[in-house]
């Protein structure tokens, strides 16, 4: 059997391409993660039941109907244990995939920046936090009768995902080559992501609530100025988690 | 590196000198306050400690950078040394905020947040050592530390405005008195001078100790080299 | 095509590789052997880009590592004994993601093409994680070579495998190296690497102790030879 040499020309030489090659590879990541876990659903599920149960043990622990609480309502901060707990299931599973059968070696083998497979992997575990989070809403509305359906409370959701991702994906990739790699991960995000979920709940609060923008304005900032702090600074280190 | 050298020396005798003196004068020399007694007189080692922690977690993330910028494992002691002493002083400045709040507030905690802000330092550097711990390579155990270390000196501004915002918004009135109104009592002369001294005081001791633990962390990194040439 | 000079690896205090010198020419399939934890891994994997050398130059088809380690990849496949391979998608996905990632043009012909070197063109629609460890092997070759490489490093390839696998392996080992590419592996599995080599290197203590060509040397005195090689560092 014969083989034909490719071309000589290499692709990705000059700058135009080597754009269009981290996006390329960016995306070529996020669809693995996406075929990959579209046919075995371990991840979703694996999240989604965790988050259920997390809403059955509060069912039992704290009385979530708002019609029937005499404190303010805690419903934003119920959903947002549900994400951030749900969420390092994620992140841990995704990065696992790639320690276990030394699949990150065969990323770093290809000649794309790094930067291109975190983002790749932002956005992929993006996705899977998403997925789920949409997924609660309605059922959580159902179970005590609230109204989530708040474009507000979308837009908050989206803003505090998005840093919880941004952060949660490069401690993941140290979480995951250390020895102690399940039990790390919250143990090094939580401290550091408390802004997001704070603002994030109150946030969501506000927008439950129907508070006025002034008062929600502030945390909505905060979560503007996380995400972009984090997304380049987590950007930017990428590289030294990840080389030998 | 073979000798301890005589600056080292001297700077112990100092740093006890000044411990002696700055209990001393927040026992004795500076007066008790109108309003919250005896117990007032922790806020000296109280701030102190805190202001230590807080400069050895700004070292422990500039030594970070420059660690992966030169590489050199000196750096990465130094990060260290940071992280260990600042743990120690954060701890210090947890107890005694807890220790003030009693009497005054009468509870044994309080989301304000600058003691939200200390804790939240504190079990950052707590996630650091154990990230550490869990990373056999050297170099890499080093790396990661350096970008930790980074990360949560980033977070920390932005948890302490986000629990200040919090504050802001929503003030809460805790037991018998407001307690934003932490620290806000008026300072004599006599207290300031105290307060200023027990500040250079503990700046004096994180030195000391910093010095001495970055001693240790290249001593070891020596016996490290000897056994490993003796395996040979 | 390849040029090693005085490459020194530290790990923290620990030195792995001392001053390492090594230079293969085009075409040549050169067979690493050493004891374990002579070196042989952490070598392949600089030489992989993998991992940073403490000091010393490393030149691959012209391009130095670190630096110019993009142009280096582009060039180079690499075999490790763990197969780099995504479970939950099927073989034909997985070459398709990595071909996107090196940006192989023609990309769906190329993937049948590679199937079929490797033998697996039946199988293209399983998913990898039903393949025995031979197949993945043979499908992590076919990866490896998805680009067309000039330089193909194998590390220890034939580890886990049965005596038809690993008979099937020489064989696409073979095709691999026919089309004129450079190969860098590294086995202590002597016999194997008889028949396939044309140079054999051993290296031992972190420096490459001994080398000799193929037709300098009766295969039958192979083991003489690396077991002096050991002795004499």
């Amino acid at each position: 059997m014969t083989i034909e040499r490719q071309s000589s020309a290499l692709p990705g030489e000059n700058t135009t391409s080597k754009a269009a090659g981290f996006m390329r590879a960016m995306g070529a990541v996020v669809w693995k993660d996406l075929s990959a876990e579209l046919r075995s659903r371990e991840l979703i599920s694996a999240m989604l039941v965790f988050a259920l149960l997390v809403i059955l043990i509060f069912n039992f622990a704290l009385d979530l109907n708002p019609a029937q609480r005499r404190e303010p309502t805690i419903t934003a901060g119920v959903l947002w244990v549900i994400f951030v707990f749900a969420g390092t299931l994620g992140l841990n599973r995704s990065m696992a995939v790639e320690k276990d059968r030394g699949c990150l070696d065969g990323l770093l083998l290809a000649p794309v920046d790094r930067s291109a497979i975190y983002f790749g992997k932002v956005l992929g575990n993006l996705v899977f936090m998403l997925m789920v989070e949409l997924i609660v809403l309605p059922i959580y509305s159902l179970l005590y009768n609230v109204n989530l359906f708040n474009p507000g409370l979308l837009l908050v959701i989206l803003l505090g995902s998005i840093g919880y991702v941004a952060v949660g994906t490069l401690l993941a990739a140290m979480a995951v080559q250390a020895r102690t790699r399940d039990i790390l991960l919250p143990i090094l995000l939580f401290p550091v992501v408390l802004p997001v979920i704070l603002a994030a709940v109150k946030a969501s609060t506000g927008f439950l609530d129907g508070s006025e923008m002034d008062l929600i304005r502030p945390w909505l900032n905060l979560l503007i100025v996380y995400d972009i702090i984090f997304s380049a600074v987590a950007f930017m280190v990428f590289d030294y988690v990840v080389e030998e | 590196m073979e000798s301890k050298p005589r600056l080292l020396t001297i700077l112990d005798i100092a740093t006890v000198v000044l411990l002696l003196i700055a209990t001393y004068m927040v026992f004795f020399y500076a007066p008790q306050e109108a309003v919250m007694g005896d117990v007032q007189r922790v806020f000296y080692f109280h701030v102190a400690a805190g202001w230590v922690g807080m400069l050895s977690f700004m070292g422990a993330a500039i030594a970070g950078i420059v660690y992966l910028i030169k590489k050199d494992r000196k750096w990465d002691i130094v990060g260290l040394a940071a992280v260990e002493i600042g743990i120690v002083f954060l701890f210090i400045n947890v107890v005694t905020g807890s220790i003030w709040a009693r009497p005054i507030w009468n509870t044994w905690w309080t989301w304000d947040p600058r003691l939200t802000t200390a804790t939240v330092m504190l079990l950052i550097y707590l996630a650091y050592l154990m990230l550490r711990q869990g990373i056999e390579d050297p170099d890499r155990r080093a790396r990661f530390g350096a970008v930790y270390a980074i990360i949560g000196s980033l977070s920390v501004p932005l948890t302490y405005f986000s629990a200040r915002i919090f504050r802001t918004i929503h003030p809460i009135v805790i037991g018998s008195g407001d307690p934003n109104a932490s620290g806000s009592f008026d300072m004599t002369p006599l207290m300031t001078r105290t307060f200023m001294f027990s500040l250079l005081t503990f700046t004096f001791i994180f030195f000391d100790l910093f010095w001495h633990r970055i001693r240790l962390g290249r001593k070891a990194d020596q016996v490290e080299q000897l056994r490993l040439k003796t395996m040979e | 095509m390849i040029k090693v000079r005085k490459l020194v690896k530290r790990f923290g205090l620990k030195t792995v590789l001392r001053g390492l010198d090594f230079e293969v020419e085009q075409g040549e399939f050169v067979a690493l052997l050493g004891p374990n934890g002579a070196g042989k891994t952490t070598f392949l994997r600089i030489l992989a880009s993998l991992s940073r050398p403490s000091m010393g130059g490393v030149n691959i088809a012209g391009y130095r590592l670190p630096d110019q380690a993009a142009a280096v990849r582009r060039r180079l496949g690499v075999v490790s004994h763990q197969p780099l391979l995504y479970g939950d998608l099927t073989a034909e996905e997985n070459l398709r993601f990595y071909g996107r990632m090196y940006g192989v043009s023609n990309l769906q012909e190329r993937v049948m093409e590679v199937l079929e070197l490797v033998g697996l063109t039946t199988r293209r629609r399983d998913l990898v994680r039903t393949f025995s460890r031979g197949m993945q092997q043979r499908l992590a070759i076919g990866r490896a070579v998805l680009h067309d490489p000039d330089v193909v490093l194998f590390d220890e390839p034939h580890t886990g495998l049965d005596q038809d696998a690993s008979a099937m392996l020489d064989t696409v080992l073979q095709e691999v190296a026919a089309r004129g590419r450079t190969v860098v592996m590294t086995s202590h599995d002597l016999a194997r690497t008889a028949d396939l080599a044309s140079r054999f290197d051993v290296i031992s203590r972190g420096v490459i102790s001994a080398s000799v060509q193929r037709d300098e040397i009766d295969p039958n005195d192979l083991l003489a030879f690396y077991r002096q090689a050991l002795q004499e560092s």
